[in-house]
């Protein structure tokens, strides 16, 4: 308990005097989710769209495999993706290797069939609901998926956040992929790791509430730009 | 100048699912003016039927669906209305302009075309709503817009006026009778023989996905020729 109040006052210590590390790793933090949230849903929300539309061989083993996907163990990602950046693997040369890239790269691998398998759930029962008008209309593949997209904008935004507090807390392939170095790839999950590891708990707990703060705050950010939950509107 | 696509002709129409025949073999002519009332019993394969003219059925090979014009732009000139009127998770507005947009109107356009229907609807003050939480009625008069706004020359409705109470049902018919007056030729189904007698000016009557009769309607209600639209207008239960 008293470790939890420590923690708790030292995070409110490290906010208030705006300590030049947590803002650093935070940002950095915030940098790499929001980048991997927004590389994902730019593959996942159309797949998960056109799968859910889509008749094709294979279909459900393509679904069935994509739903396995969601569980993808991050340290296994984290160690493939830094086998393929390596010196010695196929991507060396681009030197992405303990970059804040190569830690996007391995969470958009772990996010992405987590957006679509959401997405394609939530655009599918939309299409249940739409396919007889969008067919009776004359539409075209495409205006369909857009149409669909469009109205189903609120539910593909909660693939998305679910997508950024997958991300935002992840520790196993960013740990592997980056490295953990200092003013490099430190963000908040590798740090509270570290600290944890040296016994440092309160620290540890200080950055462990700010993350769940910086999760909360932009949910509560994107909930209010998009005007979910208003009275009326999906 | 836009050609007609009418009149439209089925030939051996079949429809099947899962191996089961729901309608056909069909051979039948829908004519360039007139408003045909579909009537049969539930399940007779009336909604099957309307979708097929309307070109939403895959037709069994043999079959033949024709306009006057090329599939492509005879579909653009057909509207359909559905038993349980589809909402777009939109503003009624939105809905009503949506078959615009899509097809490339401008936005501001399309919106005020859909104003202006809206208003002819008499949902002017309901057009920010959500079409969602719209009652049945004003559901059923924002669908009838929505297929009404491209301007088709046939349209196409599936009981529309099932689930609508009496007020609710007169105004309906009240609006397709204005637009059956502007020259829109209207292909309805409906198993209530009141709305049947209002509106029709000829009757198919289906039974067991076969068209038993095709006819004006004064002489299907006065002298029916199957023993089976007998039994259906006397309100007797056949099967």
């Amino acid at each position: 308990m008293n470790d939890i109040l420590a923690g708790l006052l030292h995070a409110a210590h490290l906010i208030f005097t705006l300590d030049a590390d947590l803002i650093e790793i935070s940002l950095r933090s915030l940098r790499v989710t929001l980048s991997a949230v927004l590389v994902s849903s730019l593959i996942g929300l159309p797949l998960g769209c056109w799968l859910a539309v889509q008749r094709f061989r294979f279909r459900r083993l393509v679904i069935a495999t994509l739903n396995a996907l969601m569980g993808l163990p991050p340290v296994v990602v984290g160690l493939i993706v830094y086998l393929l950046l390596s010196r010695s693997g196929p991507f060396g040369v681009f030197g992405l290797l303990f970059t804040p890239t190569a830690m996007i790269i391995a969470q958009v691998v772990i996010l992405t069939p987590l957006i679509a398998s959401i997405s394609h759930q939530a655009i599918r029962d939309l299409w249940a609901e739409y396919h007889d008008l969008l067919i009776s209309l004359n539409t075209t593949r495409r205006q369909r998926i857009m149409t669909l997209l469009w109205d189903g904008r609120r539910a593909l935004l909660t693939a998305s956040l679910a997508g950024f507090g997958r991300g935002i807390g992840e520790v196993g392939a960013i740990m592997i992929v980056g490295g953990n170095i200092d003013h490099a790839t430190r963000v908040l999950t590798t740090a509270i790791s570290l600290e944890t590891g040296k016994g440092n708990f309160a620290l540890a707990l200080a950055l462990g509430f700010i993350l769940i703060g910086l999760a909360v705050a932009v949910n509560l950010i994107i909930h209010s730009l998009s005007r979910t939950e208003v009275s009326g509107r999906w | 100048m836009v050609e007609t696509i009418l009149p439209l002709s089925v030939e051996n129409a079949v429809v099947r699912r899962r191996g089961k025949v729901l309608v056909g073999p069909i051979n039948a002519e829908v004519s360039e003016t007139g408003l045909t009332i579909v009537m049969g019993p539930n399940g007779a394969g009336k909604t099957t039927l309307l979708r097929l003219l309307h070109g939403m059925e895959r037709l069994a090979s043999g079959g033949q669906l024709k306009w006057q014009v090329p599939e492509p732009q005879a579909r653009g000139q057909q509207g359909f209305l559905f038993q349980a009127p589809i909402m777009m998770r939109r503003s009624a507005l939105e809905n009503v302009a949506y078959p615009l947009t899509v097809h490339g109107v401008s936005r501001k356009d399309a919106r005020k075309q859909a104003a202006e229907w809206l208003a002819r609807v008499g949902l002017q003050d309901s057009a920010d709503k959500q079409a969602t939480v719209l009652s049945g009625g004003e559901r059923q008069k924002l669908a009838l817009a929505r297929a009404l706004i491209r301007q088709p020359q046939i349209l196409f409705l599936d009981e529309p006026c099932a689930n609508l109470d009496g007020r609710a049902t007169r105004e309906f018919e009240a609006l397709l009778h204005s637009v059956h007056e502007e020259g829109t030729r209207i292909v309805m189904s409906t198993h209530d023989i009141g709305q049947a007698r209002r509106l029709a000016q000829d009757v198919w009557f289906i039974h067991h996905g076969q068209i038993l009769e095709a006819t004006s309607a004064e002489l299907f209600f006065e002298d029916p020729k199957s023993k089976e639209a007998r039994a259906f207008l006397k309100g007797d239960i056949i099967e």
